[in-house]
């Protein structure tokens, strides 16, 4: 399979032209391509779909929307931000940068990585068109829990059937990135010269490849309970809805490392290019990624302490759950080090970068008080976990995603970005999603519950700070729109290194590198001395 | 590498990667059994155990103790039934089958099936809790305005923790998972304990 890549380098000019060029194309900076420009797409989709809750929460009392269009947001938010946004972003980046990082011409199997992106589009057509059927859309939460699920009108079948879809292509998206990395490396590019990006993918690849198809069982039990008179979940025929939840999360947990893992991967390639210092502690970079990788699948019941547990169990989940505070802690500490005593300059992928650092860490201890048992009964379902997700998700994962578009937008484009703009959108970002997401904190503390339209007038202002803070928030991502076009357009010529402390092999390609990247596999004394 | 050993080697370890996939999609479904086996052993959910009469017979009363059993019912949402116990407790020695009676009574001007489903309270009680005959081992099929007692045999088991005076078996009556598919298909739901 991997010939279409290898060897038709002479064919630059063959490639269909037009819109068949994208249908057609196995060319991983094509897919690369198309997977980020879907992603943001679907990044302002689900954005959208947060600014209406903010909207009717700026208030208490019904104002805007009806109870059940305002979860219908909530649950489609979720699902699109997180299979529509992250996800096919970090496959985006993946595409695009594992073939330069590593030495290879191409991914490994070209095909499947054009059938891997274009499941996408059906699936989000499916879903997105659930918001016209008869019923609305899904309302019932993004974890789709039954009985409650199965209330659903005649958007259900289009949800799991959405679900499967999305599954199938980060499957498909995670066995490539394997098979690319295990068999196309450059000679003397051993498995400890990676960079941290390409390692943390591959960790992503092997949680992808462990759990999504868990999610997929879980799904299907639901619809043959709905429509097959199979009884998983009713209780009526012996099952238990409690299930669910357990196989649901036995996926979830670490999907949620699937969502911030290449995070801490492109976190590391950023900090010792402005640091220009290697990157402290890289093996020990490596084992922390694999172990958090390893305890999420132990972990799950943390997100249903309340359900009803003996005492063996809750303290099981509890201990395992900070067992994983060690190995992150490991990766804050290398980051802060690396940039101890270091000449660190401040361009936006470096500031947006630093800002994952701090506001990760603070996800991170709010994670950590929801993760001991006793307490988490007085947060279980509130804004604090509202608040907790969304610092390790916005000013985590995504955070991470601007710096690493920020950083590589040069080398994709051959253009610099336009600086100030992008410190304008680093400001008005990182100051706006505290005053958005801060807050919630101390509703949650104060006992809002998440996932309701309205709510008691003692919680009016600080949802109302919030609110403010997230239309700041949300404008301001246009900003981030503008600065991609405008480079994407022209701008400054951008040198190969574009930075001036920037080591690996995707900078010894010309900006914008060529449509085959390395049809001779680079020379081994250049894979060295790498930052990592 | 040359190309084609890197194609096998590629080939290869897709075929791998899919076995991953695919016994991970098995899995998933594992998790059903292993999840009802898991509160079976533990009485976790209340889940509780079923025993042959034969095996209940050999069972030595423990006469030194009284544990109390109170009855609850409660019918899921919806469902037109009127479902109470003849007695609200009964006081047992661990070890001796008792027998009580339920009286369900169907108050629509249709056929209905039900489905009752137990749980015993506490938890750690659940695993000594054994029915050698119930109603809820069967579904329940009433014609329009019918009244039927049913009963239910029980026996605490003598290893009952010495702690645990009095438990509490419930009982919902739900509407029958066989009415929802229009093709009537008794055999497709499973009798539970």
């Amino acid at each position: 399979m991997s010939d279409a890549a290898v060897h038709h380098d002479h064919h630059d000019a063959h490639h269909p032209s037009g819109i068949m060029r994208w249908l057609t194309t196995t060319n991983h900076k094509d897919i690369g391509t198309m997977y980020l420009v879907f992603s943001l797409m679907m990044f302002f989709v689900g954005g959208a779909m947060a600014m209406v809750i903010r909207l009717e929460l700026f208030q208490p009392g019904l104002q805007w929307v009806d109870p059940q269009f305002f979860n219908s947001m909530t649950t489609m938010h979720a699902l699109v931000m997180i299979f529509g946004a992250v996800m096919p972003a970090w496959t985006g980046f993946a595409n695009w940068m594992i073939p330069m990082m590593i030495g290879a011409p191409d991914m490994a199997l070209p095909r499947l990585n054009n059938w891997s992106f274009w499941i996408l589009p059906f699936a989000f057509t499916l879903l997105l068109t659930t918001l016209f059927l008869p019923g609305g859309a899904p309302a019932g939460g993004w974890t789709m829990y039954p009985p409650l699920v199965l209330q659903t009108g005649a958007a259900f079948p289009f949800l799991i059937f959405a679900v499967h879809f999305m599954g199938a292509s980060s499957v498909a998206g995670a066995i490539n990135i394997i098979a690319t990395v295990f068999n196309l490396r450059a000679p003397g590019m051993t498995l400890m010269k990676l960079p941290l990006f390409v390692w943390t993918w591959i960790i992503t690849a092997f949680l992808l490849i462990a759990s999504i198809p868990v999610l997929a069982g879980a799904v299907t039990m639901l619809l043959t309970d709905k429509f097959f008179g199979t009884a998983f979940f009713s209780a009526a025929g012996g099952g238990d809805p409690v299930m669910f939840q357990h196989i649901f999360w036995f996926f979830g947990h670490p999907e949620v490392y699937i969502l911030i893992l290449p995070a801490f991967g492109i976190v590391s390639a950023i900090i010792p290019t402005f640091a220009r210092k290697p990157l402290f502690g890289y093996s020990s970079m490596v084992y922390a990624s694999a172990s958090i990788a390893f305890l999420s699948f132990i972990v799950w019941a943390h997100h249903m302490f309340t359900v009803g547990m003996p005492l063996a169990g809750e303290l099981f989940f509890m201990y395992a759950t900070i067992l994983i505070a060690v190995p992150t802690g490991v990766k804050v500490f290398n980051w802060v080090a690396t940039m101890w005593q270091s000449s660190m300059t401040f361009e936006t992928p470096m500031l947006f970068a630093i800002s994952f650092v701090v506001l990760f860490t603070i996800g991170g201890f709010s994670g950590l008080m929801l993760g001991i048992t006793p307490v988490d009964f007085q947060y279980h379902d509130t804004y604090f976990v509202v608040a907790h997700f969304h610092y390790v998700l916005v000013t985590g994962a995504v955070f991470a995603l601007m710096a690493g578009t920020y950083f590589w937008l040069p080398k994709w484009t051959g253009h610099m970005y336009d600086e100030t703009l992008g410190k304008l959108h680093f400001w008005l970002s990182t100051i706006s999603v505290n005053v958005l997401f801060f807050p919630q904190h101390f509703l949650g503390l104060a006992g809002m519950p998440r996932r309701i339209p309205d709510y008691a007038v003692q919680f009016a202002d600080w949802n109302m700070v919030s609110s403010i803070g997230g239309f700041v928030f949300g404008l301001s991502q246009l900003l981030f729109l503008a600065v991609i076009v405008k480079c994407a357009r022209g701008g400054a010529k951008a040198s190969d290194t574009v930075w001036e402390g920037a080591r690996g092999l995707e900078w010894t390609l010309p900006s914008p590198p060529p449509y085959h990247s390395f049809s001779t596999p680079p020379a081994p004394a250049s894979i060295d001395g790498g930052y990592r | 590498m040359t190309d084609q050993t890197q194609q096998r080697a590629t080939r290869r370890l897709v075929r791998r990667l899919v076995v991953i996939v695919v016994a991970m999609f098995g899995f998933g479904y594992l998790l059903v059994p292993l999840y009802n086996v898991f509160c079976e052993v533990t009485g976790l959910n209340g889940k509780t155990g079923r025993m042959g009469v034969a095996q209940a017979e050999k069972m030595t009363p423990d006469l030194s103790r009284l544990v109390t059993v109170e009855f609850v019912t409660s019918v899921n949402s919806g469902f037109p039934w009127n479902f109470k116990p003849m007695v609200s407790r009964v006081e047992v020695r661990p070890g001796e089958q008792m027998e009580v009676m339920f009286e369900a009574t169907n108050r629509t001007n249709e056929v209905a099936i039900g489905q009752a489903v137990p749980s015993v309270a506490p938890n750690e009680a659940a695993r000594y809790f054994s029915k050698t005959e119930c109603f809820c081992f069967t579904e329940q099929k009433l014609a329009p305005g019918e009244t039927r007692q049913m009963p239910v045999r029980f026996i605490v088991d003598p290893r009952l923790p010495k702690n645990i005076e009095s438990l509490t078996l419930g009982y919902t009556f739900f509407r029958s998972t066989v009415q929802v598919s229009t093709s009537a298909k008794p055999d497709v739901v499973k009798p539970e304990s």
